[in-house]
């Protein structure tokens, strides 16, 4: 019968594929069967055998609408501009609060040192606002461990989406067109802070603009 | 019995401005012998070589977190009735009932005020 000798043929094939590719099967090997199996299917055949092709097709249709919108996301620039630019601007949030803490805190400690110069009720009095201000510096290590927490999420997502293109083959990680070709919009320059190793110092931009002089 | 000033005191954190804050706030209190380590094994070594006499520890540290340092410390027969306080941002009460059957001496939430650091010392040191 048509329909014992098609399992048999894709019974035949899938195992030829797990020999190849173990049990991580790409998809671009998925469609080299359905092929396969659709040639096989020629001469007469049978209505069960038709309402097999046609569930066959469907699914193949389905796999390639499926890759066409995941290639639509671009997942490589998922990856390596948002994912990975994300990741250092908040490096450089728990960056910069830790720096700014440090400083106040110095601050605090530095008019500590005064308290031995002053009427002792001002001095105790200082003292309470010191406390207030150390205490108020704890917000940078929970800051700093929220951040953390998110870091953590997004490199999950980095992972999960580095496997969908690593199933779906590279024609999906394809670049995109280059967002920062063409003409600038008054939006396109709203870029934010830069990250301080790729900021420009003060003397940078006296130099930018002096050479439009 | 009067609470000793001089005790030396084992801060432990992965964040050196929160060793720093504690430090400080230590300090208004009138404990200077202060010490810090920034995890849980450089904690452990200092312990088994020094002489504290409390021991105020953050949670989410690496490699040795400070559940694990509250572990070792209760399982030493000489640091076994040094008091722990743990001071973390881990506020779930399953953290709290594991640190709890670890046995620890008390615990504060961050962010946390310097009253809430007197109390809890005093709540395990006694009144100071």
């Amino acid at each position: 019968m048509a329909a014992r000798g098609i399992d048999r043929d894709l019974s035949l094939r899938l195992d030829a594929i797990r020999r190849a590719h173990g049990e991580t099967v790409g998809v671009e090997q998925i469609a080299e069967v359905v092929r396969a199996l659709l040639d096989t299917m020629t001469g007469d055949i049978s209505a069960s055998d038709l309402r097999l092709y046609r569930e066959v097709e469907s699914l193949a249709e389905y796999i390639h609408a499926a890759k066409a919108e995941i290639a639509a996301l671009r997942p490589g620039e998922i990856k390596n501009d948002f994912i990975a630019s994300a990741t250092d601007e908040l490096d450089a949030i728990v960056g910069a609060t830790e720096s700014a803490t440090n400083e106040i805190m110095d601050s605090a400690e530095r008019l500590e040192s005064l308290a031995p110069l002053m009427d002792p009720e001002v001095a105790e009095r200082m003292t309470e606002i010191t406390t207030r201000i150390f205490e108020a510096c704890t917000f940078q290590d929970i800051t700093g461990q929220r951040i953390t927490k998110v870091v953590r999420v997004l490199k999950e997502i980095e992972t999960r989406v580095e496997h969908l293109v690593e199933a779906f083959g590279s024609d999906i990680d394809a670049p995109g067109a280059d967002p920062a070709a063409g003409a600038k919009t008054d939006e396109d320059l709203l870029n934010g802070p830069q990250l301080p190793e790729k900021a420009a110092d003060q003397a940078e931009i006296d130099r930018l603009l002096a050479s439009f002089d | 019995m009067a609470v000793d000033k001089n005790m030396n005191v084992l801060i432990v954190d992965d964040y050196k401005t929160m060793l720093r804050i504690i430090r400080n706030l230590l300090k208004q209190l009138g404990f200077n012998n202060v010490d810090e380590a920034t995890d849980g094994s450089m904690a452990l070594q200092m312990l088994r070589v020094g002489n504290y006499g409390l021991i105020i520890s953050d949670w989410n540290m690496e490699p040795m977190t400070g559940l694990q340092l509250l572990r070792e410390v209760r399982a030493d027969p000489k640091l076994k009735p040094v008091p722990f306080i743990m001071v973390t941002a881990e506020s779930k009460s399953e953290n709290v009932i594991a640190a709890k059957e670890a046995g620890v001496s008390n615990y504060i939430v961050k962010p946390f005020n310097a009253e809430t650091l007197k109390t809890k010392m005093s709540s395990v040191l006694g009144d100071f």
